[in-house]
């Protein structure tokens, strides 16, 4: 038992976040930071938010937006801010553009594409499962046994 | 005769992007400043913290701003080619001294050489995010008019300085 409650404990120190004691006074102002920080990358650590990141960087950056909250920017001038500085990868979330535009179909496209795949699977299965006894290439006797044996599995 | 086409183009296509994966520097974020004015900044020099530079007192000349750190061990590989460069060539190269101890980094200049003109400091890293700095060490080239036409981001080689840093120079030295 002691194991397993060991390894859940490590589970859930992966996922806590930075040591951050930022505390504003207005709530609408602690919202915003709390969303900018989870839609800002760590550009040094690249795969976490600045909110999860310890780096230097992510700090700093952390320290950027609670000022400008303070002075009263709103979200679209820090986001405005940080897009001029360091580029649209430091949004999570990519604005729809021209450059990123590929990075939001995608997903659609292959979604789509896998749809019309499994479509046309289904189609020739169909087509396949349907066969007629008729024109099967054996002896009268053979297709009379096929037609009695399958009359009798509807039947049963 | 299809059933052997489709999974080979498939095949071919999934080849083709992980080559160009392979390639790919996910550390080389393009830099959204190229062709825009050197944010400002007042910041004091590293020897003489009285004194303050701005990129003002730059303009009508070509300059390198390098940022670099006593701590950064890349920027220690990088060190011996910049003081090479600055020997060798004409050059103004200001180094942002970012998030440092002042103490450190004069003695960093002390025992490896001083390739700078000036050094300033940023000891709180708020010039590095005017300048989207993220991993040093990076080198700004900036024209006589003041506006950034190149970032390089990790250690400058030898090579560089030969294939990019020298020609970009001197086409800028040209431009009125």
């Amino acid at each position: 038992m002691k194991p397993i409650l060991f390894i859940m404990l490590l589970v859930i120190s992966i996922n806590s976040h930075a040591v951050d004691s930022r505390q504003l006074s207005d709530p609408k102002q602690q919202e915003s930071y709390e969303t900018l920080t989870k839609e800002l990358r760590c550009l040094v650590c690249q795969n976490q938010t600045i909110a999860d990141s310890n780096a230097e960087l992510a700090s700093d950056l952390r320290r950027q937006v609670y000022e400008m909250l303070q002075q009263g920017k709103s979200e679209q001038d820090i986001i405005g801010y940080m897009t001029d500085r360091y580029g649209e990868f430091v949004l999570y979330k990519p604005a729809f553009a021209g450059k990123t535009s590929l990075l939001w179909i995608a997903p659609v496209l292959f979604l789509f594409m896998g749809l019309m795949t499994v479509f046309f699977v289904i189609r020739r299965k169909r087509a396949t499962a349907q066969f007629n006894v008729d024109t099967l290439d054996i002896t009268p006797e053979k297709q009379k046994k096929i037609r009695s044996l399958l009359e009798k599995g509807e039947l049963s | 005769m299809l059933k052997y086409i489709i999974p080979l183009l498939l095949f071919i296509i999934l080849a083709v992007f992980l080559g160009l994966g392979l390639n790919l520097k996910p550390n080389d974020i393009p830099s959204p400043f190229i062709n825009k004015p050197a944010p400002e900044f007042s910041a004091p020099k590293l020897n003489a913290p009285e004194q303050k530079l701005t990129p003002a007192d730059l303009k009508g000349q070509v300059w390198l701003f390098n940022v670099w750190a006593s701590w950064c061990v890349s920027c220690r590989a990088e060190h011996p080619i910049l003081n090479q460069f600055a020997k060798q060539y004409a050059v103004v190269i200001i180094g942002l001294n970012y998030k440092d101890e002042p103490e450190d980094a004069k003695t960093w200049l002390k025992t490896l050489g001083n390739p700078y003109n000036v050094s300033i400091m940023d000891q709180e890293g708020r010039i590095g995010i005017d300048y989207g700095v993220y991993g040093v060490p990076e080198t700004f080239v900036i024209d006589k008019k003041g506006l950034i036409r190149y970032k390089h981001t990790g250690p400058v080689s030898a090579e560089d300085v030969q294939k990019i840093f020298l020609p970009l120079i001197a086409k800028l030295e040209a431009e009125s």
